[in-house]
């Protein structure tokens, strides 16, 4: 096998050990230990004070909104929610506003959770911390790095922005397990209102520790951390290039070092940041200018209540709608592919935030077959006009289609208008677009003309060759430029057959 | 230079309006001009902010309203007190021309009771000395013998009261920088309890250990102005949910019933007339009705030890942030780490450096447990140790310093013996108690000798009420204290 699939091996008889650590930056007003707004991307160095600024007698106070937002994810991963201190980590960066960070080292306020991937693997979360983000520096000059740097510019908008560090325990095995949890958490980052999760934007990064050992080892191998992975693609394929690279090394008789390696997205390959030897000795101590978190159990059962379903739930919401009889197996499906194609509508639709319209429209009635895939695959195209779509107009729209009123083409192109409209009454553009259904016997009329018109088909049909029905679905389709109704066809040529 | 016996008097002088704020400021300045040039008490004399300050305050009384408790009170503040577009400079190379953008909690609360800042006082580099020697702005001489260090670290706010260039200044005390150089000046130093005055604006030297207090003439001055700067700050996490503070109105309240013990292990290491006039101060509390026995908390011997770890090991953190990106000295070289360090060797005084590797020594991976981690413990043994003896004590009785005032040059070459000018006042730090340095006459060289006074924590009313009654004692007491008064 010379590339990794996801088997749990990267070459015969060795085994890959991920765990990842991700930071996102929390969605709250002010940063986490002053007053300035939490918004990078203002002008530089707009939205400073003397906290984030670091100025010789600043102080800072602890954002309780950032409390609870760390809280929310903790919640939402199951972790013990504890007392919690700060401390300081010392090290030296002109972004770093005081030349130390103030983090939570050995009293986290999140420890102990666990997340479950979508197929059902547990990936135990070892802590999820607060700490607060540096600014950001852009060197001039050829290398783009400090060194050799003509000149350096630093913003510190984002010095004191909040961040969550969730850490992972090295339970994952393959690079597609790492994807799923990376895409799973930023999920639920989002659903819990915590963050943005965007991570080209690097409100969500995500940093991986990789190993590799032989399958009979007991004992991990030595770990290299892999920074700047920009995407979920990203991380995959640094993955995978990593765990190649660690067994070519040490089936060729190397030893793996520990170090911090930089992905580099054009080359696809990563490449030594600092060695172990080179790493910093950052001196954590308490954080003197501040007092420990204790959160009670009725702050812990606020936060909790005000948390809403998990994408975990979400999907099996959706799951339950599917299977609970009420357009179940509908009439509208295409066989075995189906169990599959519908894990990823339910995916795109709960990642999209757009399940909302799937159970709303399903309780007024509509098949949920046809309320997930009008939603997975139209209404997701704009997720952000479908989230803000007047629901009662997407009912009524996919009403009309399960009716057979509107033709499935005719559905999209009005549910198309009305996402650019935030809403309105689908049969009035139906109307206006001149999407008149077809009365019954006008369909009755075409339908005879098509099956008189293919003999050979329409005897194959007869005797049972079932999926002959779409050559005479295809001609009326034709014949009414769309504006028939395919399952209509379908029942027409049914009853003819007898 | 004045009629007023106390600030509280020259206040409400200025309140109804018998003397202007204008008038007592100009007297200072005067002050200043004359005995300034030998004394070096300040590193920035703020004569024309400080004549604004007065004429508004002047102005409010003019039309009728009230300035507040510090009325037209001159006040100097040590520099490492941010005010706002005023230098200040912790008498470092380092924060060469950087203006706070902002006041520390204590100046507007200053401000807002009518006081009037006359300038920025001189100090041991980021408070770090006994002796107000490492300031990289020259030495302070001690008003009482020019030939003698203030002490320090708030050396040069010691001697603007002592000299009479403003009945009040503040300082900070983090291992008894406040109480040390107001006992060698023969002036009034508390050190609050750590969480009632709030850090906000001061620049931190040992975050856990440093507290902002005031110095002036006598117990009821340094009262008045605790009372003023004291309560909680939003700004400040550390500070203390609580009232705001009125010792003002207990002082007076006398020490029978209390129970005083005087710490033997203070006394064995003080001069025999510094140990004597300590049992002077015991004495005489036993005459107003205290009962007085000595108690030992042998815990006090290792605190010297455990804050050369914790200090520094804070102070490396502290300090990090000077490394000329953003503020004062800047010198350039090829990259940013060589500036870093070419700003930070040119911007740092010998002790500052010091202490700095000291402490980075004392967090470092494999050392930690050894050094911060025991000091650490050994802080918690401290509390214990006073707190056995604050079951039977109310207050403790002591000697501030070993020595009253060396002269110049004669320890600042030999950093241990320095250190160990603080070893009666650290442990208060340590404990974070309060605790006051009150005069109590000279030594055979006409030096003064300070005692000391430590409490529990929050504890203060206890502690002036008894620091009142050994003021009163005092051999050569008249009501107030300063060359000008
Ligand atoms: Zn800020």
């Amino acid at each position: 096998m010379d590339r990794y699939q996801g088997g749990g091996v990267v070459t015969e008889g060795w085994e890959l050990v991920i765990g990842l650590e991700v930071h996102c930056e929390l969605r709250t007003e002010t940063k986490l230990f002053c007053g300035c707004r939490n918004l990078f991307g203002d002008e530089p160095n707009s939205n400073v004070c003397p906290v984030c600024l670091g100025l010789p007698g600043s102080l800072p106070v602890l954002n309780q909104r950032a409390v609870e937002l760390a809280m929310a994810i903790g919640t939402a991963l199951h972790c013990d929610i504890r007392p919690s201190t700060f401390h300081r980590k010392n090290y030296f960066y002109p972004d770093q506003a005081k030349d130390y960070q103030i983090s939570q080292y050995d009293e986290p306020i999140n420890v102990d959770g666990w997340l479950d991937l979508p197929d059902g693997f547990r990936v135990r979360v070892e802590r999820a911390h607060l700490e607060e983000d540096t600014g950001k520096t852009t060197h001039a000059g050829a290398s783009g790095r400090i060194h050799g740097a003509d000149y350096s510019l630093v913003d510190y908008n984002r010095s004191g922005v909040p961040l969550v560090e969730i850490v992972s325990a090295p339970d994952m095995r393959t690079a597609v397990q790492a994807r799923a949890y990376a895409t799973e958490l930023r999920a639920i980052l989002i659903a819990s209102g915590a963050s943005d999760g965007k991570m080209e934007e690097g409100s969500m990064r995500v940093d991986a520790n990789v190993s590799v050992r032989r399958s009979t080892d007991a004992t991990f191998g030595t770990r290299c951390e892999i920074k700047n992975l920009n995407s979920v693609r990203s991380l995959g394929r640094a993955i995978d290039y990593e765990a190649q690279r660690q067994v070519a090394l040490l089936e060729s008789g190397g030893v793996v070092e520990q170090q911090t390696r930089h992905w580099d997205e054009g080359t696809g390959r990563t490449e030594t940041l600092r060695s172990k030897e080179e790493a910093y000795d950052y001196r954590y101590f308490r954080e003197p200018d501040l007092v420990p978190v204790v959160p009670d159990a009725e702050w812990k059962a606020a936060v909790a209540d005000t948390l809403g379903l998990m994408p975990a739930q979400r999907r099996a919401r959706l799951v339950e709608l599917l299977s609970g009889g009420n357009g179940a197996g509908g009439n509208d499906g295409d066989g075995d592919g189906d169990g599959e194609l519908r894990v990823d509508q339910i995916a795109t639709v709960v990642d999209l935030g757009l399940d909302d319209l799937v159970v709303g429209a399903v309780a007024a009635g509509v098949p949920a077959t046809l309320a997930l895939a009008r939603t997975a695959n139209e209404a997701a195209t704009d997720a952000e006009a479908a989230r803000r779509l007047d629901g009662s107009s997407y009912v009524a729209l996919l009403t009309l289609e399960a009716s057979g009123s509107l033709s499935a083409t005719q559905a999209k192109v009005v549910l198309g208008d009305l996402l650019l409209a935030g809403g309105g009454d689908p049969a009035m553009l139906a109307k206006e677009k001149g999407f008149e259904a077809m009365s019954a016997d006008s369909l009755v009329e075409t339908v005879g003309q098509a099956v008189a018109a293919e003999p050979d088909a329409w005897a194959r049909y007869c005797d049972g060759e079932d999926k002959l029905a779409q050559v005479f679905v295809g001609k009326v389709m034709k014949a009414t430029r769309g504006q028939a109704n395919g399952k209509a066809v379908v029942a027409e040529l049914q009853r003819l057959r007898g | 230079m004045s009629e007023a016996s106390s600030v509280a008097e020259l206040a409400t002088a200025v309140r109804n309006g018998t003397r202007s704020a204008s008038e007592v400021l100009e007297a200072h300045l005067a002050e200043i001009d004359e005995s300034e040039p030998s004394i070096h008490a300040f590193n920035l004399v703020t004569g024309d902010e400080a004549r604004r300050q007065a004429a508004a305050v002047d102005a409010v009384v003019a039309s009728g309203g009230d300035p507040g408790l510090l009325a037209g009170v001159p006040v100097a503040l040590k520099d490492n007190l941010c005010t706002r577009g005023i230098p200040t400079t912790c008498s470092s190379r380092i924060l060469e021309g950087w203006l706070p953008p902002y006041d520390a909690t204590v100046v507007t609360r200053l401000r807002e009771a009518g006081a009037v800042m006359v300038g920025k006082t001189n100090m041991d580099e980021f408070a770090m000395g006994s002796s107000t020697e490492t300031s990289a702005t020259g030495p302070t001489r001690n008003p009482c013998d020019l030939s003698r260090v203030p002490g320090g670290s708030s050396g040069g706010s010691a001697a603007a009261v002592a000299a009479g260039f403003a009945p009040l200044a503040l300082g900070s005390d983090t291992g008894g920088s406040i109480r040390q150089p107001a006992a060698l000046c023969g002036v009034v130093g508390m050190k609050p309890t750590y969480g009632t005055v709030s850090r906000y604006g001061l620049v931190a030297f040992a975050s856990s250990l440093d507290q902002i207090g005031p110095f002036a003439g006598s117990v009821a001055d340094a009262a008045l102005c605790f009372d003023v700067i004291g309560g909680h700050d939003e700004a400040d996490s550390t500070s203390l949910n609580r009232p705001s503070p009125r010792l003002l109105s207990v002082i007076d309240d006398g020490v029978e019933g209390m129970t005083i013990g005087v710490l033997t292990e203070f006394l064995d290491g003080a001069d025999p007339v510094i140990a004597e006039r300590t049992r002077m101060a015991a004495e005489a509390l036993a005459s107003a009705g205290a009962r007085v026995e000595e108690v030992s908390v042998p815990e006090v011997a290792l605190a010297l030890s455990a804050y050369y770890l914790i200090a520094p090991a804070e102070a490396s953190s502290n300090l990090a942030r000077y490394d000329g990106v953003r503020f004062g000295l800047r010198v350039d070289a090829e990259d940013t780490v060589a500036m870093n360090t070419a700003t930070r060797s040119a911007g740092f005084g010998a002790e500052v450096k010091r202490r700095i590797m000291l402490g980075t020594y004392a967090l470092s991976a494999g050392y930690m447990d050894a050094y911060y981690g025991k000091a650490l413990r050994v802080r918690t043994l401290i509390i214990e140790g006073f707190s056995r003896a604050y079951q039977r004590c109310d207050v403790l009785l002591g000697p501030t310093t070993p020595t009253t005032a060396f002269p110049l040059g004669a320890k600042v070459g030999d950093p241990m013996t320095m250190y160990l000018s603080d070893v009666c006042t650290i442990p208060t730090n340590l404990a974070g108690h309060p605790a006051i340095s009150v005069p109590f006459g000279t030594d055979d060289g006409g030096l003064p000798v300070g005692v000391q006074l430590l409490a529990p924590a929050l504890a203060e009313s206890t502690l002036v009420r008894v620091a009142a009654v050994v003021e009163a004692a005092a051999p050569g007491w008249t009501g107030t204290r300063g060359v000008g008064s």
